[in-house]
């Protein structure tokens, strides 16, 4: 671990480079600071990359009059549907073919196929099937997340120790119960280690979901900006998108904390 | 010995594994061993000798090619409910606590919980893990795991406990530690115990009884010993009596005799 002060350290020359992007950002695409280099007309930069306070003062604007509310809600309803059926699928369909080697080797070139095939590319198929409301997106995020858990799942039951399973018959395990205290406990902490994965692509999901035929989300709002050339508004929608990322992203890590304290962590030292 | 019926019989046993390619290796051949109640039986013999596939056998893991398998006098099927297995190798669930390892076995057999719990708070305290129990396995020290795995297997009062080597991961002085305090549940309630090790010294110090393994493949015993030294007995302590040391040597020469003729023997064929 660093110490202390280098952290802060750290954090600060962090800060700082932020504010140096901002500046740089700010700078560039004024239409006044600097004389034109690369484009004929001064407005052109701000056209292309925005401006900076412009994009600050759309987002202060969208969370103080309350809009953007409704359209984030439906992004995050949308991830955590797709994040949880699309777990539950995965943990299902992987316990299951990790556990019956027929089937498994029946359906492995399948998989495979399905596995490598660009997923985003059934947006508009689920557009047709589940309509331009929520569930075309959670559909698509569901297809993304599924692959991740499924392979995960089917890993980490393959990866329980002979051993681990022996004693547990031995000591008496029905074989649900050793679905339910062996099987299930391994998969799940490799479905845990792929949580920040899982997670993401479900947010990925819900946004392209979005950006290719909605009516609502943030996806939506950047689609409707950039229909009307409004670069500040797409860039305010990319940055609050990329903070709500951030935030999911930070939510899952309290999560794994909760429910991998029985693995080891790296230079973990006696607990007292 | 001969009116009372064994805890556990094996009858010329012999396990042949096939590999995927047609290769055959037969690892036990023709062996017999019977373990009394309330005996202790260590087996010993040289590394691959195939004494973990006897236990595997005697557990049920494995079914014998051909021979028999009586437990208490019934033939053994599936596996082998009276019997307790102490693993070589961490057996532990890793996303369990100490307590509730302990508790797992009673757990499976739909103990009441709050009862499970206290039978294992008083078992973790007779292995010496009081206080642990709230501990996950990478949070305990490579003895302490092989307690809350002997207090896993014996809580379930098992009549026959079987040992793959159990304490040959750890350190001399842990595992004299651990052999006396094997030794000393043991004999507040005596069950049948059958030891695998290749240890000699582990085996004279802990048993009732050595039998030796030749060396594989196709192993069979070579010789019986029994050990008359006195009990209680302090593992570290009976190591320097002198009929341990007599007792040490006639073993060790039989043993080197007669893995030498099956040695030679083996090299005719």
């Amino acid at each position: 671990m660093p110490s202390n002060s280098s952290t802060k350290a750290l954090r600060l020359w962090q800060v700082l480079l932020a504010a140096a992007l901002l500046a740089l950002w700010y700078v560039a695409t004024s239409p006044t600071l600097l004389p034109p280099i690369y484009f004929d007309d001064p407005n052109k930069a701000a056209f292309f990359f925005g401006e900076p306070l412009k994009v600050f003062e759309r987002i202060w604007d969208w969370f103080a009059t309350g809009t953007i509310y409704a359209h984030l809600w439906v992004t995050l309803l949308e991830t955590l549907l797709a994040f949880v059926l699309g777990t539950a699928l995965g943990l299902a369909i992987g316990l299951w073919l990790a556990l019956a080697p027929t089937a498994s080797a029946l359906l492995d070139p399948y998989i495979k196929a399905l596995n490598s095939m660009p997923r985003v590319i059934l947006a508009p198929i689920f557009a047709v099937w589940f309509g331009l409301d929520i569930g075309s997106k959670v559909a698509l995020g569901v297809t993304l997340v599924f692959f991740i858990v499924f392979f995960n799942v089917y890993q980490g039951v393959r990866e329980v120790s002979f051993t681990v399973v022996a004693n547990a018959r031995i000591l008496g395990a029905s074989d649900r119960q050793l679905l339910r205290h062996v099987y299930v406990p391994s998969a799940m902490s490799w479905v845990f280690a792929s949580l920040h994965n899982s997670v993401g692509l479900a947010f990925v999901g819900a946004v392209v979901g979005e950006y290719l035929g909605s009516s609502r989300g943030v996806g939506y709002l950047i689609l409707q900006a950039e229909g009307t050339f409004d670069i500040n508004a797409v860039f305010a929608g990319i940055l609050v998108l990329t903070a709500f990322a951030l935030l999911l992203d930070w939510g899952v890590t309290l999560a794994e904390r909760r429910l991998l304290v029985w693995q080891p962590r790296g230079g973990e030292t006696e607990k007292i | 010995m001969t009116a009372a019926v064994p805890a556990l019989a094996l009858e010329n046993v012999t396990v042949t594994f096939v590999s995927p390619d047609g290769g055959r290796y037969t690892a036990v051949r023709d062996t017999t061993l019977r373990v009394e109640p309330g005996e202790f039986v260590s087996v010993v013999g040289p590394t691959g000798c195939g004494k973990s596939t006897l236990l595997n056998v005697a557990v049920g893991l494995l079914q014998p090619s051909s021979g028999r398998v009586e437990v208490f006098g019934a033939p053994l099927a599936g596996l082998n409910a009276k019997a307790g297995y102490l693993f070589q190798t961490e057996a532990l669930m890793p996303w369990r606590t100490a307590r509730a390892n302990v508790t797992a076995g009673l757990e499976f057999r739909g103990v009441e919980h709050g009862e499970a719990l206290a039978r294992a708070d008083e078992w973790l305290q007779r292995v010496g893990l009081r206080g642990f129990g709230a501990r996950y396995p990478h949070q305990l020290s490579g003895g302490m795991r092989k307690r809350v795995a002997l207090a896993q297997t014996l809580i379930l009062d098992p009549q026959i406990i079987l040992m793959d080597e159990p304490f040959s991961a750890l350190d001399i002085q842990t595992r004299q530690l651990m052999e006396n305090q094997l030794l000393e549940l043991w004999s507040a309630n005596r069950k049948s115990v059958v030891f695998i090790t290749h240890d000699l010294e582990e085996a004279i110090s802990l048993s009732d009884r050595v039998v030796v393994l030749a060396a594989g493949p196709a192993s069979h015993p070579i010789g019986e010993f029994a050990i008359d030294l006195p009990r209680p007995r302090d593992v570290a302590e009976i190591r320097l009596t002198p009929r341990f040391i007599e007792l040490h040597t006639l073993i060790w020469h039989a043993m080197k005799e007669e893995v030498l003729k099956s040695y030679a023997q083996q090299q005719l064929h």
